[in-house]
């Protein structure tokens, strides 16, 4: 099913219950946080990120979306070893991106999915190591072919996981 | 303008929002990182995301430890008896690095040197890490209860693993030595080049501030330097792999981390270190190998004592002098007497049975995965001098465990640079000494009092067999 351009008006608004606007961010940090110290590939993996997104497309509001991508940023950033914000920042234009994106758009179905989460990823890296290099003086290397090899396995990832948490979308 | 704002919302708390994280992140980096205090934000998220990972390496290990301990001992005898051989062997190899020790303790004394010691050190599981291909830390479940403060030097029994960023109440988080924010004073244990140790952001370890004209070679050991004030001196941390001209006029030198940071299971935290000089009188109590095996053997009888009610002397204990003394009476024409030049000289080390100086770990938790059966988890670090020397510090530490022979605690020794294996019997220096004595054995016999300052003989504490 190609994307399709819809009105505001076509477009399913959809909320989610408290404990799962709760317990699905913090459950992706932690696993982010787990699973990679025991299988390390998994670190190419952002869970947050994707959550982000999808709570970012779900809702069509950018305001929550720019919102909830700070506060898992940041509850990312708390984990690392780096100054608070780097996560922040980058999840925060990403969840207001997405959310905009998505009010426009359709993005209900798993090719707009896969390809929403490859052009956000790539968003979120240039955002973070942007911030990262300028501002808090880190030395990343950027390297295409690894960032795209994220990209795309984290769309991957995330036509999955979207529709296992399309289960606890609510309509409004 | 309200309305402009009314119009832009979204764009208006967007750019808000923005706003306020960078200019967080600014007065973050701006901050001194001592200044730093922990921000209330980590410590939720961390109180929010440990227990869950405490909970289910918990449950993890309880699975496993049935498994492996109750129903899967497939080729555990075999093992045994391959443990038992390789407890010979390094029993063997202990008493002569036990020499090797005391020698250099005893060169120490003579320089006035201060040994580093790890009085204490605290056993820790790792049960996550951040998440992040950027930041390389761990958490550890060990925390301010524990008496664990920033820091705090980590270790394995491999070699280090980092240090303490920040301490939570019941769970630390562990800076990794491959971190870009790391750096840990090192220095290569045969040229003796020091440098910094830093992480690179892809996760590799290199020596940097090494200059460009100096040479090291590919396989040698990188061990700490003891700069740092955090790491004790002499901790193994690495091998380089590859030496490259880097920028400016330093070397690229990439070195293989001897921790294998990305299989970390059980961590030390080392909880208190202090720094004394080593006493002359402590290497004393213990009696040497040597000094057995000379029993055993024949040599040339002592010298009849010059007053016939006095009883003759142990022969064992032997103290060496801190200093050079004068020869021997002119009547001292028997075995040559350790004492004087001879006994500073790196033969005739008294070497001591059991790590009588090491200090102990003060938790006492099993590491299955780092000691083998029959060790404890009580560790310590034999310790290492202070400054720089070519002779004693060479006696860089390489973590290992020991085991529990004599009722001490098993040591995390020190590694060493490759020596050529001492003779279980040493023959003594014998400059000084009468000819005729040359081909004897060491048999230890203490000078008259009067030639040893502090250096009263010492009843063995340890008879032969």
């Amino acid at each position: 099913m190609p994307i399709t351009y819809t009105s505001n008006e076509q477009v399913e608004v959809y909320r989610f219950s408290l404990p799962a606007a709760i317990l699905i961010p913090l459950i992706a940090v932690f696993l982010q946080a787990f699973i990679p110290w025991r299988f390390h590939f998994f670190s190419i993996f952002d869970l947050p990120l994707l959550v982000v997104i999808f709570f970012a497309v779900a809702r069509r509001s950018p305001v929550a979306g720019l919102l909830t991508g700070a506060a898992i940023g940041l509850l990312q950033d708390s984990l690392t070893g780096h100054p608070l914000g780097l996560y922040g920042i980058a999840k925060t234009v990403v969840g207001y991106g997405a959310s905009s994106l998505g009010v426009k758009l359709d993005v209900e179905n798993a090719g707009s999915r896969f390809l929403v989460v490859l052009f956000f990823y790539v968003v979120h890296e240039i955002v973070y190591f942007t911030i990262a290099r300028g501002l808090v003086g880190l030395t990343l290397q950027w390297s295409w072919p690894r960032e795209m090899g994220s990209a795309l396995a984290n769309a991957l990832l995330a036509v999955a996981l979207f529709a296992l948490l399309d289960r606890f979308k609510q309509r409004t | 303008m309200e309305n402009l704002i009314s119009r832009y919302r979204n764009v208006t708390i967007l750019v808000v929002v923005l706003f306020a994280q960078v200019l967080g992140l600014a007065m973050q980096v701006r901050r001194s990182t001592q200044d730093e205090s922990t921000r209330l934000i980590r410590v939720w998220a961390v109180d929010a995301v440990t227990p869950l990972e405490k909970s289910i390496v918990w449950f993890q290990s309880g699975v496993s430890g049935l498994w492996h301990n109750y129903f899967y001992l497939r080729g555990v005898r075999q093992e045994n008896r391959d443990l038992k051989l390789q407890i010979e062997r390094l029993r063997i190899e202990q008493v002569r690095l036990n020499e090797d020790a005391e020698q250099a303790r005893r060169l120490q004394a003579l320089l006035g040197f201060k040994e580093q010691f790890i009085s204490k050190t605290l056993a820790a599981q790792v049960i996550g890490s951040s998440g992040s291909e950027q930041s390389r830390s761990i958490y550890i479940d060990k925390g301010t209860h524990d008496g664990i403060r920033p820091d705090m030097a980590v270790i394995t029994a491999e070699g280090v693993v980092g240090k303490v960023l920040r301490a939570f109440k019941t769970t630390s988080q562990v800076l990794l030595i491959n971190d870009q924010t790391s750096g840990v004073g090192s220095i290569l244990e045969k040229s003796r080049l020091q440098g910094v140790l830093r992480g690179t952001p892809v996760g590799e370890v290199v020596l940097e501030k090494v200059m460009s004209d100096e040479t090291v070679q590919p396989g040698e050991k990188v061990v700490t330097s003891g700069g740092d004030q955090i790491f004790p001196k002499g901790l193994p941390v690495g091998t380089v792999t590859k030496v490259s001209p880097g920028p400016e006029l330093f070397l690229n030198i990439r070195v293989k981390p001897a921790a294998d940071l990305s299989r970390l299971e059980e961590v030390l935290v080392i909880t208190q270190q202090e720094e004394k000089q080593p006493s002359l009188a402590d290497g004393a109590a213990p009696i040497r190998a040597a000094d057995i095996l000379a029993q055993r053997l024949p040599s040339v009888p002592d010298r009849p004592p010059d007053d016939p009610n006095k009883p003759p002397p142990p022969t064992s204990g032997l103290k060496i002098l801190p200093a050079p003394t004068t020869q021997a009476p002119s009547g001292s024409t028997g075995s040559p007497k350790p004492s004087g030049a001879n006994a500073s000289s790196p033969s005739p080390g008294p070497s001591r049975i059991g790590p009588s100086r090491l200090g102990q770990s003060s938790s006492g938790q099993s590491m299955q995965g780092q000691l083998g059966p029959g060790q404890t988890s009580n560790t310590s670090v034999i310790p290492k001098p202070h400054a720089d020397s070519a002779g004693s510090a060479s006696t860089p530490g390489s973590v290992s465990s020991a085991t529990t022979q004599t009722g001490n605690p098993p040591a995390v020794k020190p590694s060493t640079a490759p020596k050529p294996a001492a003779p279980a019997v040493k023959i003594p220096d014998v400059t000084n000494a009468a000819p005729d004595s040359q081909s004897q054995p060491v048999s230890p016999k203490p000078d008259a009092p009067s030639k040893q300052p502090a250096t009263e003989p010492a009843p063995p504490q340890e008879q032969p067999q």
